[in-house]
């Protein structure tokens, strides 16, 4: 059974087998979609303005469009999340480094009124040039907006996220650009589409590294192997790996074929956001995620020393 | 104690810290346990045995404290020829009378000093008008007859201070303790002898000049039939290791409610008066001058109890009380038995007693044998019921367990029930009288909301009333409500002041200003005091008990925190911690010693604490022929409450159920008393009521032994802490606690819901199975026990079936307590509900075969 | 770093409030030293606690979990005391990871040979009053992305309710499972070691309300010094099972402003064994994130590269 976990069952103890860490307040599919969107949005509006530049209507108004929508609805999500969602504006108040949520409200509001003003010219016609240099700003927001998703949630105490914190931001930035360029390839035609394809590919080829990676990191990737978020972290990579399968042999050839790909990129994109968020929930409802990783780390802090430190050395 | 007295228990935490071994021995463990060096899980209901074993320890390796024991306790004593012991009789002792359960003690008095003793004591009988010996009568061994002095002897009696004489009281202990050995408290009591030898090593290896242990115990041991024994057996092993008026040393009954102490010393009891006056008894006491001789010029302060009698008497009736009238002595009820709390039960089910006031307690939860406590209030006409909540007794009519069977029928329940709601202790001002005996004044916080009023401006105006309604009334019988001295200055609400009652306590003199101590009271009606013993906490018109100086700010002993009866001495009988000759057994125990050069050579006790002592009295002083009061007590006399002024080991009277302690099982008990024949109290007082059938003794249908107790999370009867959330939460179910094995054997799943049967009941709750509660080997059987916290019934936050209801009614013939531990099954599932919740208990009452007819026998002896 | 201003995020910090902004001249750190040694589990912490803070009962359920019925720290419960029955032969704590023992009470049936045995060492019923560590290094604060959780002048760490919005990124945050939204409410609560309470000098509810000194409160220079005696004291007594939690400046906290003196291993009482604070890797977060963004931009850029399909 693939579902086995492959390291030996870890004996340990707990109280009453009770979770130690609270389990994440963030609400499924608010928060999960909300990152699915972030990485769309971000890795659109890059696709936008090299569409622009490089003339490609089509696709400049699809990603245009996916930017500006998907920075929206993210939005959207967010706010719904929230408690007290008439607070939201509360976190405009203070700019914090150490809290990637501040930051990244500093590129959404920015990233959502570029992409908006960029799409809205786009639609309407009006003011063309601003239109574009709101473009241009929204591409450079994109990447961040993107990525910054992933130092949310590895910046907590959930293992599976924390533990991931290295990997993380290459799985996010691989996921929205397969979500993008998948968008893309299902609504735009053949001729235009070939950048979305190409990000859809490296995109997947991305994301399939760095998830391989988190895989190798013992019982803390555990809940990335078993139960739902086992599941859909498996069937994002399978949707990544047939997806780009067809791209590559048939993607620039059939508008259907290119269209169902570019759909299963989607999915493997939204899939991927709901199964790290899964397996962070899951990591903190069980003990052993967080006992028997930090006893080991005791164990080598008392026996080796340094070894132990180095793993956690903030870099920078 | 850690559960029921956490505040108290932080001095243990304390102790422990400086290095005292903790021992704990408690069927379960506890939180207590949890800190303690050792726990003893002991089977519930043997505590005689484990420390007569104890007792039998010290005596047969001469390990007591041999210069204590002979100078301050009763061990020389020659005791009476006829005298027989438990040894002789099977189980008994001489004097007991099979028809009423009785003993009289005549047998177990000490034998005179001479015939001249004898004689001058006829005397004084003539002097009263008796014929000689006819007093024997009022020696009966009932409780009700005897006042805070204890029973009084006739005489100090003759001694053996070699304590060889085979007749002694020394030698009668060690015959009567010696069959208490390590096995014999492995059979009863489940506890291996290698923890015997531990406590028993520790105990004795901590007594002594340089060392001191405490007991504490609460209701583990008084709620027995056998309670008052198992103390006394305490008291005897501290006795004979020299544990008493020592620092450090004692036994020391922790209190229950806030002011259960103070409820004593000013009782709601039925057979005393405040500061533990005897109540007088139709049968005995028709004037003054018979009420107070049993006691009076008796050697002790006890002596002079005709000034505390007449004092209390013209606080009551102030100007009526004159010497004409024997200062309205007639006035005060006379008792003609038992009126304790639980008879008056029997009698509102048949019938007599028509009417109740229920004032802070929940009877119908809190009370052994529920159901008999609804069907009493049932047939009431009236009952009042003030607290703080609607509690179950209010609600009785409508939703207790008899409705739901159909025993009791709403609508055929002709009781008025008058709910009135009560100001709780933050809403006035007044007085808690704790476990120290130290009275603390607690000042009013916030106003009571609503009608809520105090119990002092109620019955205040209750008394208004009926004498508004009684004015002008020529009838005699109206003569002492109308006469009372009823008067108090009141504040803007109505409310009484609490001070100018505390005053009233306390005690003035001719012109009306505070007294400073009880020996200022006259018998001649110029003083009056409202019980004796409080008098001084209002000296030079200061409350005293207000006082809250931190003990950082004073001496080690405190005396500025509060005001502790009596005269502010905060141990008792502490003449004893000093050697006889005055100086201190050891300077690491040094508190209370003679010091020959003070009051210019006179000499006097000093220490850190009120000498309980006359001040002036010399170690050496011999009381001359003939004297009487505290002149009679000798310079080595340290118990100056008793007659003789000696520690008893053994009782030559004013103990129901014998001058010594004897194990005795439960009246429900799986086991067969391997000490006796005897196989339960003989004199205990049984209730007889069908409702209050017994299980009988080994049944193998009621195999378990259950007791019940508290949850540190909530507070006895429910009403102060089921109905609020902040404790709801924190035990927010009814459940009970068994061992492993005992869940093995009847298939009984942690969490799950059980159902507890006796005789009387059937109750549901969930269980919670247990390491904490261990499985006891008996010999070559075990013995399981079901844990049962008391606190639940029908209303409030947390609602389920109550404890109490499956508790038998057989009650110690000391003090008329019930016994908290019985017999029972436990089964999985839920209860039956409704009618065939009786059919259930009725079938296993018939399996157990239950004698319906002799319904309070359990059957294993009479 | 000087992204991060000039706050440090991990390791040892000896003057707490003068890192967030404080004078120098701010009153001193204060804190608890737990020493569950000497608690008898009475509660009156919990229940003192919720009647000066005003907070809302936390549900009535019988858990089966010894006589803890709240069962963690929460938005409603600030202060928690766990109940660890455990027995077995000397039942002294695994120095090693043992069995997985988070079976209820009374699981494991003691052999019919132990029943006569005493408590004795074969059972221990272990207590412990938990609460906010008001760490060094506070996750909780560090990811509070508006300022609703601060520092104050005691170096503790509290919610201001009237500006948290519910985002509930502390609660992910903090290492040891504390602070929690309440349902009901949406905001995080968490206990505010009496900062009301220490503004008029006084002592917190809790530990005022503790009748054995289970919960010392003060000067948190002052409490490791104690603390270390205590710890010395028990050792030389023979209870070699004692340990400091949390008091050490150079954990993964920095050292937590409540500590505790536990008698097993920290995680039997629901704690985690070595809690770091999860920004202590933000700089090595935010530099994979700044690759990961410039891959995506690089990605994006290359995708255009290359010729005209
Ligand atoms: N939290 C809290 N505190 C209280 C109260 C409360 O309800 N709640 N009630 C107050 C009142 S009114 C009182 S009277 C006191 C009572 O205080 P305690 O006497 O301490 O109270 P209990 O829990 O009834 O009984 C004490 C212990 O006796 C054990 N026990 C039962 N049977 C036996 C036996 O046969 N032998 C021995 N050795 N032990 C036995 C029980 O297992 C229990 O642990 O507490 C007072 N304090
Ligand atoms: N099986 C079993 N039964 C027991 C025991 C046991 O160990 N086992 N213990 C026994 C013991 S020791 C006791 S003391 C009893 C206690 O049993 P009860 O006295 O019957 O029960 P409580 O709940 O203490 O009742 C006190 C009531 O007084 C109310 N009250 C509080 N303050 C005031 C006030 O100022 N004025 C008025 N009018 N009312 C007030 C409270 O709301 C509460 O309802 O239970 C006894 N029953
Ligand atoms: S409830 Fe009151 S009387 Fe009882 S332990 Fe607590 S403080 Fe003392
Ligand atoms: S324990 Fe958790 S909630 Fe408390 S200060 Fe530390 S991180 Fe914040
Ligand atoms: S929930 Fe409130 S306190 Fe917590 S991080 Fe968000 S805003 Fe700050
Ligand atoms: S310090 Fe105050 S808020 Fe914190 S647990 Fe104690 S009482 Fe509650
Ligand atoms: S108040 Fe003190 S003794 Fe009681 S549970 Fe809390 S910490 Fe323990
Ligand atoms: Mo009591």
């Amino acid at each position: 059974m693939r579902e086995q976990s492959m390291v030996p069952e870890p004996e340990f103890e707990s109280y009453y087998g009770r979770q130690i860490l609270k389990t994440p307040t963030w609400k499924t599919p608010d928060v999960p979609l909300y990152l699915f969107l972030g990485g769309l949005a971000g890795a659109s509006a890059v696709l936008a303005e090299g569409a622009a530049l490089s003339g490609r209507p089509q696709l400049e108004r699809v990603a245009r469009l996916a930017a500006a929508g998907g920075a929206t609805a993210g939005t959207v999500a967010l706010v719904h999340d929230l408690g007290r969602p008439e607070r939201f504006l509360n976190m405009l108040r203070v700019f914090k480094p150490t809290s990637p949520l501040s930051v990244g409200s500093f590129i959404l509001a920015p990233f959502a009124s570029f992409a908006g003003a960029a799409a809205a010219s786009q639609v309407t016609g009006v003011l063309p040039r601003l239109g574009r240099l709101a473009g241009v700003g929204a591409a450079a927001f994109g990447p961040p907006l993107a990525t910054y998703t992933a130092a949310l949630v590895a910046n907590t105490a959930i293992p599976a996220w924390h533990e991931a914190h290295r990997e993380l931001p290459f799985v996010f930035a691989g996921s929205g650009a397969q979500a993008a360029g998948g968008l893309a390839m299902m609504l735009v035609p053949l001729d235009q589409a070939a950048p979305a394809r190409r990000m859809a590919l490296v995109g997947a080829a991305l994301e399939l590294v760095a998830s391989e990676r988190i895989t190798k990191k013992g019982l803390v990737a555990e809940p990335y192997r078993i139960g739902r978020p086992g599941r859909l972290m498996r069937f994002a990579r399978n949707a990544s790996v047939v997806a780009s399968g067809a791209t590559a042999l048939a993607g620039g050839r059939s508008r259907v074929l290119s269209a169902v790909a570019g759909a299963t990129y989607l999915a493997s994109s939204v899939t991927t956001r709901f199964g790290v968020f899964e397996a962070g929930l899951a990591s903190a409802k069980d003990p052993k995620y967080v006992v028997v990783p930090q006893k080991e780390r005791l164990a080598r802090k008392e026996t080796g020393g340094a070894a132990a430190h180095t793993e956690g050395q903030p870099a920078g | 104690m850690a559960e029921a007295h956490p505040v108290g228990f932080q001095w243990v935490m304390e102790a422990k810290r400086r290095g005292a071994t903790i021992i704990h021995v408690d069927p379960r463990f506890t939180r207590t346990s949890a800190v303690s060096d050792v726990h003893v899980p002991i089977r519930a209901g043997s505590d005689i045995a484990w420390l007569g074993a104890l007792v039998n320890y010290v005596l047969s390796n001469d390990l007591d404290f041999r210069e204590y024991v002979v100078a301050y306790t009763n061990a020389a004593n020659i005791i009476e020829g006829r005298f027989q012991d438990t040894e002789d009789l099977d189980g008994l002792f001489s004097g007991f009378d099979p028809e009423t359960g009785h003993y009289d003690p005549t047998s177990w008095a000490y034998q005179p000093d001479s015939a001249q003793q004898v004689e001058d004591d006829a005397e004084r009988d003539r002097a009263y008008g008796d014929t000689p010996g006819s007093q024997e009568s009022h020696q009966s061994a009932r409780s009700e007859s005897h006042g805070s002095g204890g029973a009084p002897v006739r005489w100090k009696g003759r001694r053996d201070e070699t304590l060889q004489d085979p007749s002694c009281v020394f030698q009668i202990l060690k015959r009567h303790f010696a069959r208490y050995t390590p096995e014999m408290v492995q059979e009863v009591c489940g506890i291996g002898p290698e923890q015997f030898q531990r406590v028993a090593e520790a105990l004795t290896r901590n007594s002594g000049r340089d060392r001191t242990t405490a007991f504490c115990y609460a209701v583990g041991w008084t709620h027995h039939s056998t309670g008052a024994q198992m103390i006394r057996t305490a008291s005897i092993l501290q006795l004979l290791l020299g544990n008493i008026g020592r620092p450090g040393g004692g036994i020391m009954a922790l209190r229950g409610h806030a002011s259960i102490q103070g409820s004593t010393d000013i009782p709601t009891l039925f057979n005393i008066l405040p500061g533990y006056l005897p109540m007088p008894t139709a049968s005995q006491h028709q004037s003054l001058d018979e009420w107070v001789r049993d006691d009076e010029g008796k050697a002790g302060f006890w002596g002079n109890v005709r000034s505390y009698a007449v004092s209390l008497l013209k606080s009551y009736w102030g100007d009526a009380a004159t010497p004409e009238n024997d200062f309205c002595f007639d006035y005060l009820p006379r008792i003609t038995g038992d009126h304790s709390t639980y008879t008056t039960v029997k009698s509102m089910i048949e019938g007599s007693c028509k009417g109740y006031f229920v004032v802070g307690e929940n009877p119908t939860v809190g009370s052994s044998n529920g159901k008999m406590q609804r069907l009493g209030l049932a047939n009431l006409d009236w009952l009042v019921v003030r607290d703080l909540q609607m509690i179950e007794t209010a609600t009785f009519w409508k939703d207790s367990p008899e409705i739901e069977t159909g025993e009791l029928v709403t609508e055929e329940i002709g009781t008025e029930v008058f709910f009135l709601p009560a100001a709780t202790h933050v809403e006035k001002s007044g007085s808690f009288t704790q476990t120290q005996r130290m009275l603390q004044w607690r000042d009013k916080a916030v106003d009571p909301p609503g009608d809520a009023r105090s119990e002092l401006q109620f019955y205040y105006d209750l008394g208004q009333r009926i004498r508004r309604k009684l004015a002008g009334s020529t009838d005699e019988m109206d003569r002492p409500l109308l006469d009372l001295a009823w008067d108090y200055p009141t504040d803007d609400e109505g409310d009484p002041e609490g001070e100018a009652v505390l005053k009233e306590i306390n005690g003035t003199g001719p012109d009306g200003a505070a007294l400073a101590s009880y020996t200022e009271l006259k018998d001649d009606g110029s003083t009056a005091c409202g019980c004796w013993i409080y008098c001084g906490v209002y000296a030079d018109e200061v409350n005293l008990a207000r006082r809250r100086k931190p003990h950082w700010d004073q001496d080690w002993v405190a005396s500025e925190w509060g005001w502790v009866w009596p005269a502010n001495r905060r141990q008792l009988y502490n003449r004893a911690s000093a050697a006889p000759d005055g100086s201190p057994w050891s300077e690491r125990k040094a508190y209370i010693q003679w010091d020959a050069d003070a009051d210019d050579g006179k000499g006097k006790w000093v220490g850190p604490d009120v000498p309980d002592f006359i001040a002036d009295r010399a170690p050496d002083y011999v009381p001359p022929e003939g004297a009487k009061g505290p002149d009679a007590i000798g310079g080595q006399d340290p118990f100056i409450m008793q007659t003789d002024g000696k520690g008893w080991l053994f009782a030559p009277l004013g103990v129901a159920d014998g001058p010594m302690p004897a194990h005795y099982e439960p009246p429900e008990s799986p086991v067969r008393n391997p000490l006796y024949g005897q196989q339960n109290n003989p004199s205990r007082r049984k209730v007889d009521h069908p409702a209050n059938p017994i299980n009988p003794s080994f049944s193998e249908i009621f195999p378990y032994v259950f007791t019940t107790y508290r949850l540190t999370e909530h507070h006895t009867a429910g009403g102060m802490s089921r109905t609020l959330p902040y404790l709801t939460e924190l035990q927010p179910e009814p459940f009970c606690e068994v061992s492993p094995r005992l869940a093995a054997e009847r298939g009984l799943t942690h969490g799950d819901w059980v159902t507890i049967v006796t005789a009387r009941a059937a109750i549901e709750a969930k269980v919670l199975v247990t390491d904490r509660m261990r499985s006891l080997r008996l010999g070559d059987r075990f013995v399981e026990q079901v844990g049962l916290p008391y606190h639940w019934g029908g209303n409030g936050l947390t609602t389920g079936d109550s404890p109490n209801d499956l508790v038998n009614l057989t009650l110690d013939p000391n003090v008329y307590i019930q016994d908290k531990v019985g017999t029972c099954d436990i089964r999985p599932g839920r209860r039956p509900r409704g009618p065939e919740l009786t059919a259930y208990v009725e079938a296993y009452r018939r399996r157990a075969g239950v004698d319906m007819a002799h319904p309070e026998d359990g059957g294993a002896d009479g | 770093m000087s992204i991060f201003s000039e706050r440090s995020l991990w390791g040892r910090l000896d003057d707490v409030q003068h890192d967030a902004g404080y004078d120098e001249d701010h009153p001193p750190r204060m804190g608890f030293f737990t020493d569950t040694s000497v608690c008898i589990g009475c509660k009156a912490c919990e229940v003192a606690c919720k009647e000066w803070n005003d907070v809302p009962d936390d549900g009535y359920l019988l858990t089966g979990m010894s006589y803890d019925n709240t069962q963690a720290l929460g938005a409603s419960t600030w202060r928690h005391v766990a109940f660890v029955e455990k027995s077995g032969a000397g039942a002294a704590p695994a120095v090693d990871l043992g069995m997985p023992s988070f079976d209820l009470p009374g699981a494991h049936p003691h052999g019919e040979d132990q029943a006569t045995e005493s408590g004795d060492g074969a059972l221990r019923w272990l207590m412990s009053s938990d609460v906010c560590k008001h760490c060094t290094h506070a996750g909780c604060l560090d990811v509070c992305p508006t300022g609703a959780l601060f520092r104050t002048e005691f170096g503790t760490v509290v919610v201001q309710p009237d500006v948290c919005n519910g985002c509930g990124y502390c609660v992910s945050a903090c290492p040891y499972g504390v602070i929690d939204l309440r349902k009901d409410d949406g905001r995080a609560f968490k206990c505010t070691l009496c900062y009301d309470r220490l503004k008029e000098g006084q002592t917190p509810a809790c530990a005022q309300a503790c009748p054995t000194e289970s919960i010392q409160f003060g000067e948190l220079s002052e409490l490791r010094e104690r603390a270390d005696r205590r710890l010395e004291e028990l050792h030389e007594k023979g209870v070699d099972v004692a340990r400091l939690y949390g008091r050490d400046p150079e954990d993964g906290v920095g050292g937590d402003g409540a500590f505790f003196l536990l008698l097993d291993e920290p995680e039997v009482y629901g704690l985690p064994p070595d809690p770091v604070v999860p920004t202590r890797d933000i700089g090595s977060v935010w530099k994979h994130v700044g690759i990961a963004a410039a891959t995506l931009f690089g990605v994006g850029v290359a995708s255009f590269v290359g010729r005209r399909k």
